[in-house]
């Protein structure tokens, strides 16, 4: 089979084995729990809070609008009662302003919810504005808002709408068993978005890794003609949009440039099921599908969960941990986000939970460069990531800049292949919000 | 296992994991790489080519810690790049030199191309090529006898015993003749029944290390293809253009070409990080060799194209980059005011 990819990358081993079998569990969070709403949880202007406290609030009631158009409103995940709107911790790190519920245990849902509607007699505009309404933002992790993605300018003609079930970060497993739970739903989401744009051509592109997810998708996109399935190569960074987009379409994204510029709307497997959802179950955006893995995890798995549910009160849940974890990560292990803290909730965007044993965890002290140049090997971008990162240690961002050092797309090949384990992602990360602070200066 | 107190948790940028290749690993590939060449001019050379081998090798870690001890740096030499470096060195000296010789070898590598240059990764020329170059420049005498193979072969067999100390090299600048190599000749060439410096002999175990560096990717096939590509082409075009004749597939498996191409122009440090860059570099050792050899004063030129090629690799690396992904090329101002 022709395999599709991209120039360079590396390949990590997959740790996929732990979870990948195991059926998604749906885990309710008890009567009495709290569940907190970060109101930032996507990409964009902070959401505005609907309620304060001591509301009441239903299962699927708007409990935060949109902060404006480049924005996404949240809704309920529980009924109960509005406790606080604080700042509370989050995945991130920081205190977010938040909307806490306290669960009643009733999951009484407000009216209307779950009105059935059959998509094609809907226009364009509704579509987008019930995706809008719905709160669904990219759940691949960048959290962009989908209904802007979906309605990119009336000059960029769009003909390509490409299913991301990469999955190309270890560990990960949540696309591939929604791929095989809820095919059928999946393609239903695909027909949508590609009839927003008519004459476009639907791809589901899936790394070589999950034959039984291909076989299943091919099968249920048989009877639509304008639907391919891509058999991706197994290589990290396969899911990066850009990258994505080259391997389907062999299109480049120019620097700066979005993925409508090539014609393109790329959305996660989560993501076009969330619009499946809301488009044809008039269902909001309500839970997020997590893998919890990694070789600290005593029974790793994959659960839907709904969102604002406390991480620790899952990790306790469903077994807790084998033995003392040495990190805790939200995310994959190549962009996730180490956790100091459990008592964080689940947003829209959390995509996986991650406990490595200390061994695993241990990095390793970083010595001299020997330039051996494998990081301009693997750098997907066709980046020098150790001239670049080199100017960012003397500090000269006006040569980080030139040598299109804001090019780089932090995925963390170098760091992940350098003999010498440098911290060269870390670096890059750090420097490049220091350069864009730099030019902002001048 | 509760986790209302978890403590000991690392928090740190991403990645969180790491692939296992280490410098050491690299380093230790090389010398794996390196062994059959080095046992073979063992079985050559005899047991005075061993000993030189364990005398720079040592030498060239004592001195590494010596002077990081000094200098109180932390010590690198777990790193193996020091072995390494003694290893290329001895391999690049003939067995009948004096004890000693590989002792100041091995400090001129380490100490004064290696370590005062700051270290693994800062020197800027390969230091087991500096140190052989400041041996042949002081005691040409030592590093210039070529003893004879255990079995009694130096050069070609062709010529008449006339041509006294030689390795094939040496003969075929001593002459004005064509010297047409036979079967015997290159199958002599290829096992190392051949004179010259204990290492480079044998082209088959050097092929087979430069082989075990490939397929671990330590190494990739741009700089011993185009280098050793090169050196095939222009002793052909040469040898068109006149006043010279050499056989050219005769020429690659002489010398010191098997061992520069995959084991001493491949340095990482010495050599430049793109593809493209390595080409243009090995395309350049390849055009010195093959001119330094046919028309230059010394029979060989391997260590010093590659010394000299050493020199340019900042330049390279500083111009030639990859192609970066979506990339667009800027519009030019002129279309800008249209």
């Amino acid at each position: 089979m022709n395999l599709h990819s991209f120039k360079r990358g590396v390949h990590p081993p997959d740790g996929k084995a732990y979870s990948n079998s195991q059926p998604i569990k749906v885990v309710m969070p008890p009567e009495g729990a709290e569940l907190v709403f970060p109101l930032s949880q996507h990409i964009g202007a902070p959401a505005a809070a609907l309620v304060k406290k001591g509301d009441e609030v239903l299962v699927g009631q708007k409990i935060a609008e949109a902060g404006g158009f480049v924005s996404s409103p949240i809704f309920a995940s529980v009924s109960g009662t509005v406790k606080a709107v604080e700042p509370r911790l989050t995945i991130g790190g920081g205190k977010v302003n938040s909307i806490v519920i306290v669960n009643d245990g009733k999951y009484s849902e407000i009216e209307g919810l779950g009105k059935q509607t059959d998509y094609k007699s809907l226009s364009k505009e509704q579509i987008i504005e019930k995706v809008k309404e719905a709160g669904i933002v990219g759940l691949g992790g960048a959290g962009f808002p989908t209904h802007v993605k979906l309605n990119p300018p009336p000059d960029n003609k769009i003909d390509s709408i490409i299913i991301n079930a990469a999955e190309c970060e270890p560990y990960l497993t949540t696309d591939h068993r929604l791929l095989l739970e809820k095919t059928d739903r999946i393609i239903k989401g695909l027909e949508i978005i590609m009839s927003l744009h008519p004459g476009s051509k639907g791809y589901v592109a899936i790394e070589e890794n999950k034959p039984d997810a291909i076989e299943a998708v091919t099968k249920a996109a048989a009877s639509n003609s304008n639907i391919e399935v891509i058999v991706l190569k197994c290589k990290y960074p396969q899911g990066s949009e850009k990258h994505l987009i080259y391997a389907v379409t062999k299109r480049e994204v120019p620097s700066g440039a979005l993925p409508a510029a090539v014609g393109c709307i790329v959305d996660n497997v989560n993501t076009v099921l969330a619009i499946e959802r809301a488009v044809v179950k008039g269902r909001p955006l309500m839970h997020c599908v997590v893998t919890v893995s990694g070789d600290a995890v005593k029974n790793p798995g994959n659960y839907q969960v709904r969102l604002g549910t406390d991480l620790g009160w899952l990790l306790d849940e469903i077994g807790g941990f084998s033995e003392e974890p040495g990190k805790l990560i939200a995310g994959g292990p190549m962009m996730g986000t180490a956790l100091f803290d459990t008592h964080v909730p689940f947003q829209k965007t959390t995509s996986g939970i991650l406990a490595f044993t200390k061994k695993t965890a241990e990095i390793p002290p970083a010595s001299a460069c020997i330039r051996c140049g494998k990081c301009v090997d693997v750098c997907p971008m066709g980046l020098q990531p150790v001239e670049i990162v080199g100017d960012l240690n003397k500090k000269d961002y006006a040569a980080f800049i030139k040598h299109n050092g804001l090019d780089c797309i932090e995925c963390g090949s170098c760091s992940y292949t350098c003999p010498a384990k440098r911290h060269l992602a870390q670096t890059l990360r750090v420097g490049k919000r220091e350069a864009i602070a730099f030019s902002r200066k001048k | 296992m509760d986790n209302n107190n978890l403590q000991n948790l690392t928090v740190s940028a991403t990645p969180h994991i790491r692939s296992n290749i280490s410098t050491q690993g690299i380093m230790r590939d090389v010398l794996i790489a390196l062994a059959p060449a080095a046992v073979m001019g063992v079985v050559l050379f005899g047991l005075q080519a061993a000993l030189i081998i364990v005398i720079s090798v040592c030498s060239s870690v004592f001195f590494e810690a010596i002077y990081q001890k000094l200098a109180k740096k932390p010590s690198t030499i777990g790193d193996l790049s020091a072995a390494v470096t003694g290893l290329l060195l001895a391999m690049n000296l003939p067995a009948t030199v004096p004890f000693w010789v590989p002792i100041v070898g091995s400090f001129v590598a380490v100490i004064i191309a290696k370590q005062l240059f700051g270290g693994i990764g800062f020197n800027f020329v390969n230091p087991a090529l500096a140190g052989r170059a400041f041996l042949m420049a002081s005691y040409p005498n030592q590093m210039m006898n070529y003893p004879q193979t255990t079995y009694g072969v130096k050069g070609i067999a062709t010529t008449i015993d006339a041509i006294a100390s030689a390795t094939p090299l040496q003969q075929l600048k001593q002459t004005t003749e064509a010297l047409i190599p036979t079967s015997q000749d290159y199958i002599n060439a290829l096992v190392g029944n051949v004179g010259g410096v204990l290492g480079e002999t044998c082209a088959v175990a050097l092929i087979l290390g430069g082989l075990y560096l490939l397929a671990r990717k330590v190494i990739s096939w741009h700089i011993p293809v185009c280098y050793i590509g090169t050196v095939f082409v222009l002793t052909f075009v040469f040898n068109m253009l006149g006043g010279t004749y050499r056989v050219p597939v005769y020429e690659l498996l002489c010398g010191g070409l098997m061992l520069g191409a995959f084991f001493m122009a491949t340095d990482y440090t010495t050599s430049p990080m793109t593809d493209k860059g390595k080409i243009i570099f090995a395309i350049g050792c390849g055009l010195l060799t093959t001119i330094i050899r046919l028309y230059g004063g010394y029979p060989e030129g391997v260590s010093y194209s590659i010394l000299i090629m050493n020199l340019t690799v900042p330049l390279i690396d500083r111009f030639v980059k990859q192609r970066k992904f979506g990339y667009v090329k800027p519009v030019k101002k002129k279309e800008e005011a249209k």
